[in-house]
């Protein structure tokens, strides 16, 4: 399985290839794929009905305890089958509605990387490999929204979902650190079965808080929702799939995946049951400002997985039991309506839905499987919506905490969800036939598959609701729930949650005769919602922007000074700390030197002050000469022939080569203030204090056994070389020497060049378009 | 020695950075060579200093009879020194060539590209 997983990901990219040899026929070629993968999956099926789970084993890193195991069971088993059976229909649509488009091959590949991740995501036993399968997803998600890379929309919006989606997963990222420390285990398999040690753990609050924002902004919560509207920039086979069906229920399957592990505290009931239903209610009411049918059912995407983190939130038996029924009847009719939305689109050329009507005439197939998936939406027999939100509405009745308020915010997003639905159907295909920019025609076989079987198994699934009970059993039962037992039916009496179904029936009516009224008087809160998360997102953005420019103009001000000083108050402070608080300083002052001695280290002292304090070019030069000889003395005093010689020879030349160039250079000059200069002296003084105290505490530190002494011992054995430091530059360290000479060798053919250049110009005759020339 | 040696050493480095934050850029080049004479000094000090005992193998023998300075610090010096005086010379040459361009004297006017 694994390997069939990264086999896929390699046909992803063989997809250009293919589509060089199939044309127009590559989509199709490709379906054929998650097909594959559908099938391998149904024939599991008969292991999970028996209520077991599979797991494949698969080692990644053994040593940090990072495998590819797959989990196979109930819930992901659900998740996979609703990617792959979507993602062949999707396939097959796109292969339609996106034909003739040059950019199909690139559409292909990233959609397949996409399927996998995805695949790879749901069945991911390990926290790791989950996490990567989810980086994975939100980047081809970022692009598949900019597929359209010319729209600057399309771009800006690709790069809002990647920052949401790819800042929540850093939170994840911490959050499952802090989940496998308190664990002590990185498989979900284990860590649920560890339920009791996790909730009671001091890391589970933060660790849940971090989870919980991966998972929120993943799955487009309140006050995350701002980016999959945007998404919506996308071409509609990818919000049809990514965008409603599965890439943001990835966020709900994670929080479902570890409700038995972290579900069941109060901080966990409260906080998805609120944010939930706050996201539903938030959702459903934008959509019902919406005229564009996309947005319209994006919003309403929003509110659904709103609905699905509430009824997490909850908890009980018959919400989880809500929560995989919602769950597949939404994917079923939003993936159909998607569909059918791109093909009003792609037929009509607008997605305004009030500019258009009457399709029904023309394309009734459309309107047939329109009608069945927006019943579906409604929440209307003889539909799984229809029983989905029944479970929901039964579930909320019976909620612990904030029962009231939730009540109420499922209730209104109930009906505003019928309003949206009825606007959606309505509004393009009944009514009077109103003229679109495009003349529209039926829509081709390979666009109507898709959206018809989607809506045939909401009709099917909700005809016989018997069919489900297995699955959903097997699902809740993974989920936490002590055995449920299930028993779906359409009919329960008249009961309180069939009578709110009816008062929203009603309410969500009277808000679509009223719509055009509705969304006038909305009008008000404009200005709120430009307020809202949105704007915040912005100002982050703009945010980060300026403290990008502000420590530009603060350290990178092209001033040199500016460089050193910090790179020394940096250092100043690093090893200062280091030396003074952490290793206490320890130091032992002792002059044992000769008379003669002392004279040279007081030349050196009197050479360098000299040095800066000079007026003269020349004088100071003379000055640095003073000390560099001062220093071969020292060399000579200390054991250091070699090294006395070289500096011998590199001061005269030194002072050889200053005194040529020095005519030529300006005189010095003074250019900064006083204060300035005050501040360098302290800068100047604290450094020079700084390395005083260093090599004082090094001196009276531990000496460690030297490297040297194996070159001492072997100089003459094994390099036949008296001099062991000639041995150690020509012999034992003979690459530093060859690099050493390399730098060398550059100084040189630099220095030539730039005299060369110099000459050259003058030949030229001073010209300032020659000299700019050079410059550059 | 070593202590004597330590202070001559935070002498030395002090002149340098003072030197290197002055905005004539020949003062610049001034405090380069004492910078690196600085450096060379603490690396051949931090190892100890050894009276009359260069790290020399006598005729005849296979190694020096008793202790000796140590040579590796002296190795790395000497090809600091080395490399020092090349950097230097290009230093050199690149202030004069700057100097011939921009004919400015002020490195807080060399703070643009196109200057």
């Amino acid at each position: 399985m694994q390997l069939a997983i990264l086999a896929g990901f390699v046909v992803a990219g063989l997809a250009p290839l293919l589509h060089r040899g199939f044309g127009a026929r590559t989509p199709l070629l490709m379906a054929m794929l998650p097909a594959a993968f559908a099938v391998w999956l149904a024939s599991l099926w008969p292991v999970l009905a028996d209520g077991e789970s599979l797991l494949l084993e698969w080692a990644w890193v053994p040593g940090l305890d990072i495998t590819l195991t797959f989990l196979i069971d109930g819930l992901s088993w659900l998740f996979a089958m609703l990617i792959t059976v979507i993602g062949t229909l999707v396939l097959v649509y796109a292969g339609e509605y996106l034909k003739g488009e040059c950019d199909l091959p690139r559409f292909l590949v990233v959609i397949t990387a996409f399927m996998m991740s995805m695949l790879g995501l749901v069945l991911a036993d390990n926290l790791v490999a989950l996490f990567v399968f989810w980086e994975l997803t939100s980047i081809t998600s970022y692009l598949l929204i900019g597929f359209h890379h010319t729209d600057p929309v399309a771009r800006k919006s690709a790069q809002q979902g990647l920052f949401v989606t790819v800042g929540g997963g850093l939170a994840l990222l911490a959050g499952f650190v802090m989940l496998a420390q308190a664990g002590d285990s990185w498989s979900l398999a284990v860590l649920n079965e560890r339920g009791g040690q996790l909730t009671g753990h001091e890391l589970y609050t933060p660790m849940l808080l971090c989870i919980l924002i991966g998972a929120f902004t993943k799955s487009a919560q309140f006050p995350f929702h701002f980016w999959l509207p945007n998404a919506m920039a996308a071409p509609t086979p990818v919000s049809a799939y990514l965008h409603s069906a599965t890439m943001v229920k990835a966020g709900v399957y994670l929080l479902a995946r570890l409700h038995p592990a972290l579900g069941g505290t109060e901080l966990w009931e409260v906080t998805l049951s609120l944010v939930g239903a706050v996201t539903m209610l938030t959702g459903a009411f934008l959509a019902i400002r919406s005229i564009n049918i996309k947005l319209l059912l994006a919003y309403s995407t929003v509110m659904a997985l709103g609905t699905l983190t509430m009824l997490l939130g909850l908890g009980t038996e018959g919400a989880l039991v809500a929560f995989v029924v919602f769950l597949l009847a939404h994917s079923l009719y939003k993936g159909a309506l998607f569909m059918v939305a791109g093909i009003v689109d792609h037929e009509t050329g607008t997605k305004d839905v009030t500019a258009m009507g009457g399709l029904r005439r023309v394309m009734p197939r459309t309107a047939v499987v329109a009608c069945v998936a927006s019943l579906s939406l409604a929440g209307l027999p003889p539909l799984l919506g229809f029983l989905g939100k029944e479970l929901m509405l039964k579930s909320v009745l019976a909620a612990d905490h904030y029962g009231g308020l939730i009540l109420l915010l499922a209730f209104t997003g109930a009906f505003l969800t019928l309003a949206v639905a009825t606007i959606v159907l309505l509004k393009p295909f009944f009514g009077p036939r109103v003229e679109t920019p495009k003349t529209p025609h039926e829509a081709p076989a390979g666009m109507l598959v898709g959206p018809a079987l989607l809506a045939a198994l909401s009709l099917l699934f909700g005809l016989a609701p018997g069919t489900l009970d297995t699955l959903v059993e097997v699902t809740v039962n993974g989920l936490g729930a002590v055995e449920a037992n299930v028993h779906l039916a359409l009919w329960h009496g008249i009961n309180l949650p069939l009578l709110l179904s009816m008062a929203s029936l009603v309410l969500g009516l009277l808000v679509f005769r009223y719509w055009d009224g509705v969304r006038r008087r909305l009008a008000w809160l404009d200005p709120l919602i430009h307020r809202g998360p949105e704007r915040g997102y912005e100002k982050l953005m703009a945010g980060m922007v300026w403290v990008a420019e502000w420590q530009t103009r603060c350290l990178q001000n092209g001033y040199v000074r500016n460089y050193l000083v910090m790179t020394l108050l940096v250092l100043l402070g690093l090893v200062g700390h280091a030396l003074l608080v952490r290793h206490p300083l320890d130091i032992e002052m002792s002059i044992d030197a000769y008379f003669h001695e002392v004279v040279v280290a007081g030349l050196m002292i009197a050479g360098a002050l000299a040095a800066c304090v000079m007026r003269s070019r020349l004088a100071a030069v003379a000055a640095v000469g003073i000390m560099g000889f001062s220093i071969a003395l020292i060399f000579v005093l200390f054991s250091a022939p070699d090294l006395a010689i070289t500096q011998l020879l590199v001061e005269t030349l030194t002072v050889v080569l200053l005194v040529l160039v020095l005519f030529r250079l300006p005189r010095f000059a003074t250019l900064s203030a006083p204060a300035e200069r005050w501040r360098d002296l302290v800068v100047a003084g604290s450094f020079g204090t700084l390395m005083t105290l260093l090599m004082l505490s090094v001196l009276n530190g531990e000496r460690l056994p030297r490297i040297s002494d194996y070159m001492v011992a072997n100089s003459q054995p094994l390099a036949h070389g008296h001099n062991i430091v000639n041995v150690i530059l020509v012999d034992f360290r003979a690459l530093d020497t060859l690099g050493e000479m390399f730098v060398l060798a550059l100084a040189a053919i630099g220095v030539h060049a730039m005299l060369r250049f110099h000459a050259a110009e003058y030949d030229a005759g001073h010209g300032q378009s020659g000299r700019r020339g050079n410059n550059g | 020695m070593e202590s004597l040696m330590a202070v001559t050493i935070g002498v030395l480095f002090a002149t340098a950075i003072y030197m290197m934050l002055r905005r004539s850029i020949v003062k610049l080049v001034i405090g380069l060579m004492l910078l690196s004479n600085a450096a060379n000094l603490l690396i051949f000090s931090m190892a100890g200093m050894v009276r009359g005992a260069p790290p020399l193998v006598p005729k005849g023998l296979s190694a020096p009879a008793g202790a000796v300075a140590d040579p590796l610090p002296q190795a790395l010096v000497l090809t600091a020194i080395v490399i020092a005086f090349g950097v230097l010379s290009f230093a050199v040459v690149l202030v004069r060539r700057a100097w011939e361009v921009v004919r400015a004297d002020d490195l807080d006017r060399m703070k643009d590209t196109d200057t």
